[in-house]
């Protein structure tokens, strides 16, 4: 096929970027090499649009091993010779056009990437978000509704199905419904793994001669160009892009993982990375380039599901479970024995050579002829620094005027209503689905602050989760980045864990768009400075722009997961209140009077509207700091950070979410600002806490000495709820609006 | 005699290792691994056929298990008397074998269910359920797909009239046939479960009446 200008654009480069490629090869390339720049200079596999964003977050620091970037995922010192793996992906347009292997693949992506460093899964996570599911407005068909509901219960099929299968407990994630996901779900996966620190594996290909292999599935002509799919809006020709999306399987997937950590463990492997997006190109480029080598490899040695490949077929093809590994020469019969127990294939396709650049043969024609650095991130892939412009709807949001919003006539209807939002309501519909328990490591399920595993053979216990309030990112990128990761670390830190970094997951629109790059580049910010502040690296992750849809885009949703270390499982807090008779103490910021971005106005008024709630970065360290010590003292028996729906959502679920043990509350609040803002507003920095009578003075001593506000507010008892004279309601119809609202709505 | 389990290992077996952490860490009793290209259980006089996705369920849960290499072998240790237990895929695999009677179907609402449910125990003058008291309520969680145990009239009948039936779900959770949770056999040394003991038998989890199950078991060996 003739190459030109044209067909590069046809394949998603874009003219200079086609001259660049004749200038570094000092010639016209061949399709093949114009395939392989296509994906690797794809904004998924280049990162060209958001790296010099990306370079503003602290990617250092703590007790990081590896950094992002470096390797398949971030390594993090947990003590006792063990590091934890851990990294989140997005997979949302496959989602979008085929949810249940779209989500399903993104499980089983994230999972190669922790297992390919050595380590072995122990807990997986996701975070979703579709469209309305109920009726919020008048543009929200029967039609809208029922399929954002066939997404949302496919999207967890799929994930339950890999998680499950594979073997892994999928322990905490998040789901969120807004219109703005309606034609674009996001369905970001999460994976953590637990390995020894002398028995970790490097992506990087050296040593001349070495040979090449490749391991797991077969290829076939699955997911080709699926990364330049991942790099375009969702259109009505999107449908049409389901061919792209790859087919999972977790069976071999969980084959491949033992063999993968016996032939690692064994010490014969060199250097050996996942094949996800771009298949043998990515691999083959990107280890070559961390190693400073080039690799020569016979795409006629690969095997194939389908005879009738072609090369750039063979070399974009996105099937999935499988792996690149560059062995020690002479050690191959070792590699393929251990493959062989397992049943996979193993196949040496190529070897290491002492040259910059990867080349491809097929059919004895060399059909690429490539300088690896001339491929990828960190070397001539190209770099883009965006235009950027404050959004428009930004100064009218923020100016907002809540007076015009009346009081609720009642506050038990409102608290019934926010219990029963799909928002809101607890989401055991989802985990359910889940195996949350196999590997018989997980202390605390889903449905807490933050879920908790602990590490067989130590004393020790993580503590997860992932989060992100889309909405205040909307109402104020730089607040809402900071509020993320803010509040996933305060989550940890309510089960007893010491946050140790984060991993995200960078969902946005297209990033041509000046307002939307705003949006990325505040976010950022935002993430950067609360990142700093409580020494929490980013690890690695991931970004996914194009998140849009006819002539909108997604809420700027970076997608925060996070991990913590509990030093002795003798301090693991949950959230909910244990007690007849214990005190309740509402402790951080006493300024309660924010009703901005909060679900009460999203869900009572259909309005995303005012400016994200402040956080001041300072004020929220103390008040971890000073969790820890109550918690590591003792001196607490729950600990529940105050999120969405505010401090009547968070005392009604401290009551209930203990399903065998229902407790109610008296609970009177000096109320200094508008009732519903102090009932229902968001304001950051807040956690409820219950303990022994004998334990307050303590607390408030403790308190002081970090300058922490702590408020005594009431006392668990009795089977109701009663705040002040305005909410007083049975715990077993809280109960009730809590537990069954979504399964009543996905029934329905 | 003393105790010495074999857990079976097929690909795609998962919850290998948490019955072999049980068996091993807290029952303290001589365990291993028996992969299933195997053909000898060697010394081993308990068989624990563990959880999992034996060959992804593909075809049919336990379809594919049943002619694994170490199977025949299996069948005969168990047809001399020998203790197996099948727990959730492993119960699957012991009635696609045919050392346990009725089958798995897909749950009543057809999709995965993992729970803590509460069980009765229905029968305890077997080997697996000695240490528990009858008719005592235990809570043991669950996690399948396919756990909804069928039979026909007959099998049913004598499932009834010979006690083979160990536990019944106290909220039937997938639609099983009069609330089957667990089973043995007809001589009674082969058991099998849909919920997981190896889930509640480490108190650092927090539930704990599962332990019973494995130490009735290594204590009837003796």
């Amino acid at each position: 096929m003739e190459v030109n200008v044209e067909i590069a654009k046809s394949l998603g480069l874009l003219e200079e970027e086609y001259n660049k490629i004749i200038s570094t090869l000092g010639r016209i390339p061949t399709f093949t090499e114009l395939s392989i720049y296509s994906v690797m200079w794809s904004e998924h596999c280049s990162y060209k649009n958001s790296i010099a964003e990306l370079k503003k977050l602290p990617r250092s620091g703590g007790k990081l091993l590896v950094s992002a970037g470096e390797e398949n995922a971030g390594l993090i010192d947990i003590g006792d010779g063990l590091a934890v793996a851990f990294k989140i992906e997005s997979h949302n347009h496959p989602s979008a056009v085929e949810p249940f292997q779209g989500a399903a693949t993104g499980v089983g992506g994230i999972l190669r990437d922790i297992f390919t460093m050595g380590a072995r899964p122990v807990a997986a996570l996701n975070s979703l978000r579709f469209g309305n599911i109920t009726k919020k407005s008048e543009s929200d068909s029967k039609e809208i509704t029922e399929r954002s509901k066939f997404l949302f219960e496919k999207v967890v099929e799929g994930i339950g199905h890999y998680g499950n299968c594979f073997g892994v407990p999928t322990i905490s994630g998040e789901v969120y419904f807004e219109e703005c996901y309606q034609d674009n779900p996001l369905v970001n996966a999460m994976a953590v793994g637990i390995v020894k620190h002398d028995e970790t594996a490097t992506a990087a290909a050296s040593g001349t001669g070495n040979p090449v292999f490749i391991v797991g599935s077969s290829t076939g002509k699955d997911g080709i160009h699926g990364a330049t799919f991942a790099s375009e809006e969702i259109s009505e020709e999107s449908e049409s892009k389901r061919p792209n999306v790859q087919v999972g399987d977790p069976f071999t997937e969980k084959l491949l993982l033992e063999a993968t950590l016996e032939i690692i463990k064994s010490g014969i492997v060199v250097g050996i990375q996942d094949m996800g997006a771009a298949g043998i190109t990515c691999s083959t480029s990107e280890m070559s380039a961390k190693g400073n080598c080039g690799m020569k490899i016979n795409l006629n040695d690969v095997p194939l599901r389908d005879s009738n490949m072609s090369a750039f077929e063979i070399m974009l093809s996105e099937s999935q479970e499988r792996m690149l590994v560059v062995v020690k020469k002479g050690e191959e019969n070792k590699a393929i024995q251990i493959f062989k127990k397992w049943d996979l294939n193993c196949v040496q396709i190529g070897e290491v050579i002492d040259e910059p650049n990867v080349k491809i043969y097929f059919d004895d024609e060399l059909v690429a002829d490539i300088p690896a650095k001339s491929l990828v991130l960190g070397g001539d892939a190209p770099v883009y620094i965006r235009e950027k412009k404050i959004p428009e709807y930004l100064n009218e949001k923020n100016n907002f005027d809540f007076d015009k919003i009346s009081l609720p006539d009642s506050f038990n209807i409102t608290l019934l209503k926010l219990l029963s939002s799909p928002n809101i309501t607890n989401k055991n519909w989802v985990y359910r689905q889940y195996d949350t328990q196999v590997r018989t490591n997980t202390i605390v399920l889903p449905g807490c602050d933050s879920s908790v595993i602990r590490i067989k053979g130590t004393d020790k216990a993580l503590a997860m989760k992932v989060d992100c309030n889309s909405k205040y990112v909307y109402l104020n990128p730089y607040k809402g980045g900071m509020i993320a990761v803010s509040e996933c670390a305060r989550n940890v830190v309510c089960s007893g864990g010491k946050p140790l970094g984060i991993t995200n997951c960078l969902n946005f629109g297209n990033p041509y768009n000046p307002e939307v790059y705003y949006q990325f580049s505040e976010a950022l910010r935002g993430m950067g400075d609360a990142c700093k502040k409580f020494d929490t690296p980013v690890t690695g992750g991931n970004v996914s722009f194009y998140n849009q849809s006819k002539d909108y885009a997604v809420f700027p949703t970076p997608t925060i997961g996070i991990i913590g270390l509990i030093e002795n499982i003798k301090n693991i807090k949950t959230s909910y209140f244990k007690n007849e008779g214990d005190i309740i103490i509402l402790i951080g910021n006493q300024n309660s009077n924010e009703l901005g971005g909060s679900e009460y106005i999203n869900h009572l008024h259909n309005l995303v509207t005012g400016d994200a709630p402040d956080i001041d970065l300072e004020f929220e360290t103390n008040l971890q700091n000073t969790l820890l010590e109550l918690i590591n003292a003792d001196l607490i028996n729950s600990a529940h950070d105050v999120s969405d729906g505010g401090l009547s959502v968070a005392l009604a679920e401290c009551s209930v979410m203990n399903r065998e043990k229902l407790l109610g509350c008296e609970v009177n609040i000096n109320l200094k600002f508008r009732k519903d803002a102090e009932y229902f507003g968001e304001t950051q920095s807040r956690v409820i806490i219950s303990c022994n009578k004998n334990s307050v003075k303590k607390i408030f001593e403790t308190a002081d000495k970090f300058s922490m506000n702590a408020e005594q507010i009431g006392i668990v008892t009795g089977d109701r709820i009663k705040i002040n004279n305005d909410i007083d309601l049975d715990v077993n119809d809280i109960y009730t609006k809590y537990y069954h609202s979504l399964e009543t709505v996905m029934n329905s | 005699m003393i105790a010495k389990v074999g857990v079976v290992v097929f690909p795609g077996s998962n919850c290998d290792h948490d019955a072999y952490y049980v068996c091993k860490n807290l029952i303290n009793v001589d365990t291993k691994f028996l992969w299933h290209k195997d053909t000898s259980i060697e010394d081993r006089n308990i068989i624990i056929i563990p959880g999992g996705f034996s060959y992804g369920d593909y075809l049919r849960c336990g379809a594919i298990a049943r002619f694994s290499g170490i199977m025949p072998e299996v069948i005969r240790f168990a047809n001399n008397g020998g203790i197996v237990i099948g727990i959730c895929n492993g119960f699957q695999i012991l009635c696609e074998a045919g050392l346990l009677p009725g089958a798995l179907l897909r749950n009543n609402n057809l999709k995965f269910v993992c729970d803590t449910v509460s069980l009765k125990v229905e029968n305890n003058k077997s080997i697996f359920t000695g240490l528990y008291d009858i008719k005592e309520d235990i809570k043991i969680p669950i996690a399948h797909g396919e756990g909804n145990f069928y039979c026909d009239e007959n099998v049913h009948t004598d499932l009834l009239s010979k006690n083979q039936i160990l536990f019944r779900y106290n909220n039937n959770p997938n639609g099983s046939l009069d609330d089957i949770a667990g089973i043995q056999n007809e001589k009674r040394n082969v058991m099998g479960m849909m919920p997981h003991p190896e889930r509640a038998s480490d108190i650092t989890l927090g539930l704990t009446d599962g332990y019973k199950l494995f130490k009735s078991v290594v204590e009837s060996v003796v």
